[in-house]
């Protein structure tokens, strides 16, 4: 069963006078449980294609199904709802909010979701132990190391129970040890049934990712699929 | 379940400007002082019209004054040396007033002469108010001891007397007070009652008695001293022949009181030469007192959105500068799932607070300064409920207006963007 299908996806973004066609039709579809690496050199359109799966983005044109509902063409209010229930997402740079407690940026999404106090600091409780940072939970990120701060982000990605997660070269921050470490939690993540897309040009660890999709010029290049 | 996550947001953005003490305290400054000086002007403005119209007052709403007023000419003419001026109400002002008038309840007269007084060896200098027992009907003042003289002996003119508390406790101090007779100029007069007297001035009129005063029935100051005395002014003496200083006029009605004003006016006009009286009406002071408390309200009311203005605009500047500095957090945010108006309602309330907390403070400020102004400068200062919470709903106001900017500037980041902001 598909969890996302590409139907012809365009973008193009207007540059001043000059039009960049990031996507140029793009037909593609992740099945649920699965684990793909996006790879392909900068410019290829893997990034757009991440905001785009990540409902941070609208295609110019086509249809995306998420779960076979047409979120291509919904508004702000209803993407936000989107990502708030069905993605989780991990940044290269982390991307945690560096002013609250490591506790704080993991009950950000259930924050959001409308739980109350209690019920939120029991579960972001739950998913900080879960990554092995139940000793961190009242420190600030900045007084954490990089891998510490990542599985933060992958805990607080986490949080809200998505069925998705999108990660954006998770390990391009990471000394190489501390990123298998990381790969080694999304892997088991995705043992667990999460549908995993990640983003990376590095092919040790695209090698993690049970598929594998090249891009090149906003076209798919080459896929491989186990 | 709504009313406490509302709370909690609340907590949020406390903590949220907790990061940053120096900065939300500096911020909140220009609140404080607003709300701060507005309470403390609303209180000293407050106090002095209520002080004000309080002296208007004790003169009496019904009332019409008349005085004896020196003429401008005979001001410049009397430092000739051995002049005598002549001016001023007389015996038949009087009377014409008393007759002349239907709406007229009750006159009294009354003659102000300046006497120093003796007993044993305290000595005080009295302004002797000669008048019938009307003026304590007219200025009624509450009578500590003894009585007040009556219509037989006025016309008997007896020589008694009636002081005000102060004069009592300067003169008699520790003696039997009624029944004493003290020596006034070269006479000796019985203390027959006490008074307490009203001092001050109500606009621009004298309140009609004085601490000093001594009440003595006019006949007798008319017998004893005469209507003629001398003043020595920096070294010259000038004689003055002055019959009545003032004459207070009660009305029967206070819609009546303008009318006969102008009708008294009108009289006394067609028979003095000069303009050497004048008339005041306490009513008309009042109206116009009560005229000025509006005007000054307002003055007040623009000085004080000027400063909430200027405090306003200051928490949107750092707020401004505040969505600029946390653009990378509104990008996370709106990436895990945060909604636009989410993202407005977090500001807004954190501008809010910012503003609620500066009005509080503003308000101890306000209140703490007239204390300080009452306690060392004397001056009577009233917080007044709408003194208070007029401001205090202006400062959340204002929190509301100037955060809605930043607030819906920060709604408008694009989150892609933000995310890879620096």
């Amino acid at each position: 069963m598909n969890i996302i299908r590409f139907d012809n996806i365009h973008k193009t973004y207007e540059m001043g006078t000059q039009q960049v066609k990031a996507l140029n039709g793009v037909n593609v579809s992740f099945a649920k449980g699965s684990f793909w690496a996006i790879m392909g050199p900068s410019g290829s359109g893997k990034s757009t294609m991440m905001n785009i799966l990540g409902c941070l983005d609208r295609p110019t044109s086509g249809q995306y199904f998420l779960e076979d509902q047409d979120v291509s063409l919904l508004n702000d209010d209803s993407l936000s709802d989107i990502r708030l229930k069905y993605v989780g997402f991990i940044f290269q740079s982390f991307n945690l909010i560096p002013q609250l407690t490591v506790q704080r940026n993991i009950e950000l999404p259930l924050y959001y979701l409308g739980l109350d106090a209690e019920e939120s600091r029991k579960q972001a409780k739950e998913m900080a132990l879960k990554v092995g940072l139940g000793d961190r939970l009242n420190h600030r990120p900045s007084e954490l190391s990089g891998g510490q701060m990542q599985r933060v982000a992958i805990a607080r990605a986490l949080a809200g129970e998505p069925h998705i997660i999108l990660a954006d070269e998770p390990t391009g921050n990471l000394d190489s040890s501390t990123g298998e470490q990381i790969m080694d939690l999304l892997a088991e993540l995705n043992s667990e049934g999460k549908t995993i897309i990640m983003i990376t040009h590095e092919p040790n660890i695209a090698a993690y990712a049970k598929n594998r999709l090249h891009m090149k010029d906003g076209f798919i290049d080459s896929i491989e699929e186990n | 379940m709504k009313q406490s996550r509302f709370i909690r947001n609340i907590w949020l953005g406390i903590e949220n400007l907790l990061l940053h003490k120096l900065r939300s305290f500096l911020t909140m400054l220009g609140v404080v002082f607003g709300v701060g000086s507005v309470v403390a002007m609303l209180a000293v403005g407050e106090g002095a019209s209520k002080e004000a119209l309080n002296q208007i007052q004790k003169l009496g709403s019904n009332n019409i004054i008349v005085s004896s007023i020196k003429s401008i000419e005979e001001e410049s003419s009397s430092t000739q040396h051995s002049h005598m001026s002549i001016y001023g109400l007389t015996y038949l002002d009087h009377e014409r007033i008393s007759e002349g008038f239907k709406n007229i309840r009750k006159v009294a007269p009354a003659k102000l002469i300046r006497k120093e007084s003796r007993l044993g060896s305290n000595t005080l200098e009295l302004r002797i108010v000669g008048t019938t027992q009307e003026w304590f009907e007219l200025v009624p003042r509450q009578i500590l001891a003894g009585r007040v003289y009556n219509k037989k002996e006025d016309l008997e003119s007896s020589a008694v007397t009636v002081l005000t508390e102060y004069g009592a406790r300067k003169l008699l101090a520790t003696r039997n007070t009624i029944g004493q007779t003290i020596k006034i100029g070269g006479d000796y007069f019985e203390v027959i009652g006490i008074i307490k007297s009203e001092s001050g001035q109500a606009g621009n009129i004298q309140i009609p008695d004085q601490q000093i005063d001594a009440y003595i029935p006019l006949s007798t100051v008319r017998q004893y001293y005469g209507d003629i005395f001398s003043k020595r002014t920096a070294g010259s003496r000038t004689r003055e022949l002055v019959e009545l200083h003032q004459i207070i006029v009660q009305v029967d009605k206070t819609e009546n009181v303008v009318q006969t004003a102008a009708g008294i006016e009108r009289m006394l006009q067609s028979f003095h030469e000069k303009k050497d009286y004048e008339v005041n009406v306490p009513l008309a002071l009042l109206k116009q007192a009560e005229a000025t408390k509006r005007t000054f309200n307002i003055v007040l009311g623009s000085i004080a959105s000027i400063s909430l203005l200027v405090g306003g605009i200051g928490i949107m500047n750092i707020m401004l500068a505040s969505v600029t500095e946390r653009t990378r957090e509104i990008g996370i945010r709106r990436a895990i799932g945060a909604k636009r108006k989410q993202i407005i309602i977090q500001f807004l309330i954190e501008t809010v607070v910012l503003s609620t907390l500066g009005g509080i403070v503003g308000l101890a400020l306000g209140i703490a300064i007239p204390c300080i102004i009452t306690y060392f400068a004397k001056m009577p200062t009233v917080i007044t409920v709408e003194s208070i919470l007029l401001p205090f709903f202006i400062s959340v106001g204002v929190g509301i207006v100037f955060g809605l900017y930043p607030a819906a500037s920060a709604a408008k980041v694009d989150p892609i963007v933000a995310l890879r902001h620096e």
